[in-house]
């Protein structure tokens, strides 16, 4: 009965009801945008890293996990094939950043062959000179590229479109590794060094081998290093999402403060009917809460179907080399910060509906 | 039956606190009402009568005096105690009949079941209720469908559903035109009669008082 009561009070205000549930919806599809944002462009970084093939990634001492790897001697390369007995083989490669999100990468294309069988090419081939381009399929789709065409705007210059590959392997963009170098003053730098050993099964002893002789150098095996591609490795993102997480619940916050509190002015005289045939304070309390928890889960399904839509614009119709993924337990948390937003937003409506005088309720015009 | 009343008022006193002014409502009321009696109070606006009925409904507390309500003492209720008591002992009819409006007329009576704590059918004798009341066919329209005659019918049903000791109707005609306002007090005084349902009614007039069993008037806070 009181549960008919909450719906029919909700149909009785649709544009009221249908304003409510729209905006915890964007609350709730802001969280999952973002997290969803973090989560996919992550993924993709580790799916990348995990596509060279390699058993074992050395980067320079103090670098850090995302991007903003220090750069070190490309003598190390040589070194390792020479002194490490299981070295199957070994490449450096050096990562410049083209904007915020993307970067492009430096590759021996010679050596990189011999770490996984290299690119798999759906267009073109490798380089033809040192003003060559290659970008993975999903770059060349963006863009609408073909192999031949001229790309611009990578490091300021415009490149010669060699070869196209099938993406999930080092960066979407990738140029000689020696030019890069160069135009970039890195000469006889890298940024990261894989390795590929002869038997996986060793990679930790070699790990171990490796510190020894390479003292402070950040040496991970390939799957300690993709764990690494978390939210806690980034930066201020963990924070940046607590900020959108607070927003979230404030919007709840207000959104419902306001279409609960006008409801219960408007519905006074109702209330005082309740009162007169019996019902308590809890009871009118009860409603008004229903009322709100039904609100923030219709608010939240709505979000989550408008995650989906956030995720086809990001993904399929914005080029912006964006990833969003879905992110199923964050359905759960999102609608639980629009729960705890709303929930905060009825207390004062609820207390004052459930406090109200029943006569002068009854008096109410 | 028993023969004690089933109201009984002694001296009975209310004052409001309006700002730094005490406003005294009602300045010593004595009435008894014995079981299945109809009683119509009548008496100017500011007589105190409406300020009587929230008393007897439970919905305000005595300042002072003895008021027994079907063996229920309610000077010292709490708030919970009186709410517990429209629950069960006392049945409104408004004269703005106060039905909620996104309900419809069988949702509206259930409710004051619900609130009451009486789920599952309704008893079939409450059926002859109905038809008495003329609500059969008129249950599953919301109040906006339905004639003021109607809405009234259906505030009816909702007070008394619960079997309540006394049915308490402030104006219940003072919205009607003077056919339905007939029915309704013809049908205030059935539920009287066949039911043995006590009625305390307030009104203006004295063609609706007169189907009271007797009159009651009130003045300046007080029984005349």
């Amino acid at each position: 009965m009181i549960n008919k009561l909450v719906v029919e009070n909700l149909k009785h205000r649709p544009v009221r009801t249908t304003l409510s549930i729209v905006a915890i919806s964007i609350q709730v599809t802001m969280v999952l945008t973002l997290v969803g944002l973090s989560k996919g462009m992550l993924d993709e970084q580790a799916r990348r890293a995990r596509g060279v093939g390699a058993d074992i990634i050395i980067r320079a001492p103090s670098s850090s996990v995302i991007n903003t790897s220090l750069n070190m001697p490309a003598g190390i390369v040589a070194f390792i094939a020479k002194n490490e007995p299981h070295v199957a083989a070994a490449t450096g490669v050096l990562q410049q950043g083209t904007d915020l999100l993307n970067y492009v990468t430096g590759v021996d294309l010679e050596e990189f062959d011999k770490l996984n069988g290299g690119f798999r090419f759906v267009a073109g081939g490798p380089f033809q000179g040192p003003n060559d381009v290659l970008v993975d399929s999903y770059y060349a789709a963006q863009h609408k590229y073909h192999v031949g065409d001229t790309v611009t705007g990578i490091v300021n210059r415009s490149w010669r479109l060699a070869g196209i590959y099938e993406p999930g392997m080092l960066a979407r963009l990738v140029l000689p590794l020696k030019t890069l170098q160069e135009i970039t003053a890195n000469s006889g730098k890298v940024t990261m060094i894989y390795v590929k050993l002869d038997d996986p099964a060793i990679t930790d002893e070699v790990i171990a081998e490796l510190k020894q002789k390479l003292k402070d150098y950040q040496i991970r095996s390939m799957q300690e290093y993709t764990e690494l591609f978390s939210v806690n490795s980034v930066p201020m993102l963990k924070e940046f999402i607590y900020v959108v997480i607070a927003l979230g619940v404030l919007v709840g916050f207000l959104v419902v403060f306001l279409s609960m509190y006008t409801a219960v002015l408007e519905r006074t005289r109702e209330i005082g009917v309740l009162k007169a045939l019996g019902a308590s304070p809890g009871y009118v309390l009860n409603i008004l809460l229903r009322e709100t928890v039904l609100l923030a889960v219709a608010g939240s399904i709505l979000g989550i179907l408008l995650s989906y839509v956030t995720r086809f614009t990001i993904n399929d119709v914005i080029h912006g080399s964006l990833i969003q993924s879905i992110v199923y337990i964050w359905w759960l948390i999102a609608a639980a910060i629009a729960i705890v937003g709303a929930m905060l937003g009825a207390i004062y409506p609820g207390f004052k509906a459930a406090r109200q005088d029943a006569i002068e309720a009854l008096a109410y015009e | 039956m028993s023969d004690a009343p089933i109201i009984s008022i002694r001296d009975l006193r209310k004052t409001y606190h309006v700002g730094e002014v005490d406003v005294h409502a009602l300045r010593g009321v004595d009435l008894d009402v014995q079981r299945g009696e109809f009683v119509s109070i009548v008496g100017p606006s500011g007589s105190g009568k409406s300020t009587l009925f929230h008393i007897i409904g439970g919905l305000t507390p005595p300042t002072a005096g003895s008021i027994l309500l079907d063996g229920h003492d309610l000077l010292g209720l709490t708030d919970a105690q009186r709410t517990e008591l429209r629950k069960t002992t006392v049945g409104f009819v408004f004269q703005k009949y106060n039905l909620l409006p996104t309900l419809t007329a069988r949702d509206n009576i259930e409710i004051a079941r619900h609130i009451a704590h009486k789920n599952g059918p309704l008893d079939p004798k409450f059926g002859d209720v109905l038809k008495l009341l003329g609500l059969t066919g008129r249950l599953d329209h919301k109040p906006r469908a339905l004639s003021g005659g109607e809405q009234q019918r259906v505030a009816i049903a909702r007070a008394i559903v619960n079997h309540p000791a006394i049915l308490l109707a402030d104006e219940p005609t003072g919205n009607l035109d003077t056919e339905n306002s007939t029915a309704v007090l013809g049908l205030l005084r059935d539920l009287n009669q066949r039911l043995g349902q006590t009625v305390l009614m307030i009104t203006h007039n004295p063609e609706a008082a007169a189907y009271g069993h007797r009159t009651v008037r009130m003045r300046d806070g007080r029984i005349e």
